[in-house]
């Protein structure tokens, strides 16, 4: 029983129902930050140690929040968290903090959190909540990351601030702005969808 | 704030040159789930305009007269999403008791934009930015408008590509995202109209 809730936890959030490209959550700041891949990894660290937590302390007081109330209690652990996370940037990466600007504190509102806490952690113990919440976090950030490699290759040339396509390279500098974003979720999606779909086409014959 | 910029120019710039949805990518959750219809698209649209104009002036409001001279600063999240959600009930109240049709049109929307990360957006931006009191109120109807104006459009389109056949991994999101990423294009176009930072 339990191998097998934490095999669906794995499957479920990096394959069909990522968060990203099969519930389409969190989609401001997959857009906002994959223009270079190091604020990526910053965020994308954030994101899971958020979700990982916030769900975990969900999980420990599911039975002590009133339900009428537990949007604004799971949005107040979900904000603690997030604070912690500015914090330590602030203190340790301050460059990366004033690029990502308001989108660290925007982790607050980005669905996937809630929508675990929701849909997990109040009815789960606190050890699956907080694996469930740290895949989701990864599932988040591979789909990021993918995302980001493509932007930053062909936007400005380079892969984590090193240059790697020559001098013959002319940078799309479309693709670091915003319609270079909505694109390349837009085509990581159909790729994605579009292989699911011919899976099940496959199954059903 | 640097001088020369004042607040009709953020007015203006929040809604064609940095438009929320189309240059910082926020409430794109609501703007994929919502656009379908024009009709729910433009009652959404009108509760952002509303909630974003206030809670952006509120916000500003604490931060300066709490925050700053308590040094809580770091705070501000909590108190910013606690002072939104505060609101948004509120104002659902009074829409309840007061008018049956508005409650109708507008109060299945406010829960919505709680978790709509425009609004908590725009009131980090204009923190940031140093905004004062009356351009950040301008700046959070403007994103307010800017908002609108974005998902009404794609609403609009989306209406009229129903009849148009998609492929099939494109369906839903997919497209959505490849017509924001156009009409991102065409508002680029008013780029170098106003500058704001």
């Amino acid at each position: 029983m339990e191998t097998f809730k934490i095999k669906r936890i794995f499957s479920d959030n990096l394959g069909r129902n990522n968060p990203v490209f099969a519930q389409v959550l969190g989609i401001c700041s997959t857009l906002a930050v994959t223009n270079v891949m190091k604020n990526t990894v910053v965020m994308c660290v954030g994101l899971i140690f958020v979700t990982g937590l916030s769900s975990l302390t969900v999980s420990l007081m599911r039975e002590y929040i009133p339900s009428r109330i537990r949007m604004m209690v799971e949005t107040l652990i979900i904000a603690s968290y997030v604070i912690i996370v500015d914090i330590v940037l602030k203190a340790y990466l301050p460059d990366v903090s004033r690029q990502l600007g308001p989108y660290v504190g925007l982790i607050i509102t980005n669905c996937i959190i809630m929508g675990r806490a929701e849909a997990f952690a109040l009815s789960n113990p606190p050890g699956l909540s907080f694996l469930d919440g740290v895949v989701s976090g990864l599932g988040y950030s591979y789909v990021l990351l993918v995302i980001a490699f493509f932007r930053e290759l062909l936007g400005s040339g380079s892969i984590w601030g090193f240059r790697v396509l020559g001098a013959w390279w002319t940078n799309w500098s479309i693709m670091v702005m915003a319609p270079g974003a909505f694109f390349m979720l837009a085509i990581f999606i159909w790729i994605v969808k579009g292989s699911l779909i011919k899976e099940e086409g496959g199954n059903n014959k | 704030m640097t001088e020369g910029i004042t607040f009709y120019a953020i007015f203006f710039a929040a809604i064609f040159t940095n438009n929320i949805l189309l240059t910082n990518y926020l409430g794109m959750c609501s703007f994929l789930a919502v656009s379908r219809e024009v009709k729910t698209s433009v009652g959404l649209g009108m509760a952002v305009i509303f909630v974003m104009a206030v809670t952006s002036a509120l916000n500003w409001l604490a931060y300066r007269y709490i925050l700053v001279p308590l040094d809580l600063v770091y705070l501000r999240y909590i108190i910013f999403i606690v002072i939104i959600a505060a609101f948004v009930q509120l104002i659902e109240m009074i829409i309840e008791r007061v008018s049956d049709s508005l409650y109708a049109s507008l109060g299945i929307f406010l829960p919505l934009i709680t978790v709509n990360c425009a609004i908590l957006g725009v009131s980090l931006f204009m923190i940031i930015r140093d905004y004062h009191f009356l351009s950040s109120f301008f700046y959070g109807l403007g994103s307010g408008i800017g908002w609108a104006l974005a998902i009404v459009a794609m609403a609009g389109i989306r209406q009229k590509m129903t009849r148009s056949r998609v492929p099939k991994g494109l369906a839903g999101a997919g497209i959505t995202l490849i017509i924001a990423g156009i009409m991102a294009l065409a508002f680029m176009g008013f780029s170098g109209m106003i500058k704001i930072s």
